[in-house]
């Protein structure tokens, strides 16, 4: 082997471990704070029911989420006699990777090293949409290889409501990149240290951030992403008083708790999503001297977390919505909105431009 | 370059074994599915060849939504196997005929490669320098042929409504949500005050009770 060989290999490899190695800490961090937002959610749906939640395993029921897992990985896997058994076990699996799949481009923070993402595409925005997307084919696959029929109605409403979503979703998204002029996530951030706010003469702050002029595509960013996360009110796909538990009727153990993973990991996706495009992803509410000195990831996560707080409180809250309603939301309501604010959203750009 | 030609042999090969097993897969939810991991590999040759927008649309559209509900409809379809193979010898010959036009044109191909060996270099960098590959797109779709997408847009948009025409029919005696009456509902118009003599109805026609 010549040297520039060996040079090669050594740069291949050197990429190869820090990509795995940030693949890693990524995957390990992002699993303890699910488990975490998971007891979260159950503790912020039981206090709005005036009950306490779980508070036996560990301090104030902390471990929790543990218990649960041990619990899960212990049990017997159970594939029902008539199921697909391939299709059967690839459909958590493909749930968990996709959901897990989407963080590679999700950026947490920007200092002197750079930015903190393990991949800094400049598609990183279609990106997340298309793997957000691909979320739906657990659902399918897992409905049909259940060979059950309330399985199956679960998937296929899911296929119907996720897609339907998607479509509004990816239009609030383009708003937001009209705003910036760019694909890239990072770069979605950094255009929100000046904007309403500073247009206005205040120092950088909240003001900035697209909330402010796009108040009424963040709304719709909001519910949408619960409809394409499948969670209530509208969890249609396992609504337990008509189809006992949708799409998951079949499942047990492990494979359930992929399934359960998954849908926890995209619901913290799009609330991370939602931090980046339309509350400043890492930027502080104000930029003065005590706030601004905090590590721009603690921003990051405490916007994540209200996000997710956010979600729970629309799970306690909002009774859910009956079929056809939440079709017609989707199409009649959110899609002629979502078209509307693109067209001005660029015309008042051009308009910007031309003045 | 070593690491991009493992990926291109790596997404090669899976996309053609996994094309072969869509016709080779006896139940059609594995066609399918199988039909899905073919549009991920080609995909992925995409992306080696610097089309990375090109890649996600692909993945967006066609996985995200065509293949959704490809799948939505054969789930629900109930293929007779037995039916199928007796067509088979009957259609084969247009098959061929299909079949033999596609790998005419990919020798043409490969024949053109070889004899102005200039034209793979231009077909492989279509991006113009210093710009991203969604701009160049972008340049190419919405400022040079305008028209001509717009035109495609109008086409589109009248097969829409052409298939929402010929569906769309609305039964008699179904009762319909509207949203709009139910909110404009209010006192005025829900509560009616009936003056009711002793021992009547407040119905006005219903028998008085006894």
């Amino acid at each position: 082997m010549s040297s520039e060989t060996i040079t090669m290999l050594w740069e291949y490899g050197l990429w190869l471990a820090v990509t795995v190695g940030l693949s890693l800490l990524v995957l390990v961090g992002l699993l303890l704070c699910v488990a975490f937002l998971l007891l979260m959610d159950r503790k912020v749906w039981a206090a709005v029911q005036m009950r306490r939640g779980p508070n036996v395993v560990g301090p104030f029921g902390l471990l929790q989420s543990f218990a649960d897992l041990l619990k899960f990985v212990l049990k017997e896997a159970v594939i029902p006699a008539g199921a697909d058994k391939g299709v059967f076990l690839l459909a958590p699996l493909a749930t968990a990777t996709c959901a897990l799949a989407a963080w590679a481009v999700i950026p947490m923070n920007k200092d002197g090293w750079g930015t903190w993402v393990i991949s800094d595409l400049n598609v990183g925005v279609l990106y997340l949409l298309a793997i957000s997307s691909l979320g739906v084919y657990g659902v399918i696959m897992g409905g049909w290889a259940s060979n059950s029929k309330y399985p199956f109605m679960g998937s296929l409403r899911s296929a119907a409501q996720m897609i339907s979503y998607e479509v509004s979703l990816g239009f609030v998204v383009i708003t937001v990149l009209l705003l910036v002029g760019s694909l890239n996530l990072a770069t979605v951030v950094t255009a929100q240290t000046h904007g309403v706010g500073t247009w206005l003469g205040l120092p950088a702050s909240a003001l900035d951030w697209h909330w402010v002029p796009l108040l009424p595509m963040f709304v719709v960013f909001f519910i949408s992403s619960l409809a394409e996360t499948n969670r209530p009110p509208f969890d249609l796909v396992e609504a337990e008083s008509e189809l006992v538990a949708g799409f998951m009727v079949e499942y047990s153990s492990t494979p359930y708790l992929l399934f359960m993973l998954g849908e926890y990991v995209a619901i913290t996706t799009m609330c991370a999503l939602a931090t980046i495009l339309f509350l400043g992803g890492w930027l502080p509410p104000l930029d003065i001297w005590p706030l601004n000195a905090v590590p721009g990831i603690f921003w990051f996560a405490a916007k994540v977390v209200f996000m997710f707080f956010m979600f729970a409180m629309a799970k306690a809250m909002v009774p859910r919505y009956r079929y056809d309603q939440l079709m017609r939301l989707g199409w009649k309501v959110f899609l002629p909105l979502s078209l509307v604010m693109v067209v001005a959203v660029a015309g008042v750009l051009q308009y910007l431009r031309s003045v | 370059m070593a690491l991009t030609a493992i990926f291109f042999y790596l997404f090669a090969t899976l996309a053609l074994a996994s094309g072969a097993m869509v016709i080779v897969a006896k139940n059609p939810v594995h066609a399918v599915l199988f039909l899905i991991l073919t549009f991920f590999n080609a995909a992925g040759l995409f992306i080696l060849l610097g089309a990375e927008f090109l890649a996600m649309l692909l993945i967006i559209v066609y996985v995200g939504a065509v293949a959704v509900l490809f799948l939505f409809v054969v789930m629900m379809l109930d293929v007779d196997f037995a039916e199928l193979r007796a067509g088979f010898i009957k259609n084969a010959p247009v098959g061929l005929l299909v079949g033999g036009v596609v790998l005419a044109e990919l020798v043409l191909l490969v024949v053109a490669r070889v004899a102005a060996p200039a034209t793979p270099a231009t077909i492989a960098a279509p991006i113009p320098q210093g710009t991203t590959n969604t701009e160049a797109l972008g340049q190419i779709l919405y400022t040079k042929y305008v028209y001509f997408f717009q035109g495609a847009g109008l086409v589109l948009l009248v097969a829409m409504v052409g298939a929402i025409v010929l569906t769309l029919r609305h039964k008699e005696g179904v009762k319909r949500q509207s949203i709009a009456d139910q909110v404009a509902r209010g006192p005025a118009t829900a509560v009616k005050m009936v003056k009711v003599a002793s021992g009547a109805s407040a119905i006005p026609d219903a028998p008085a009770k006894r």
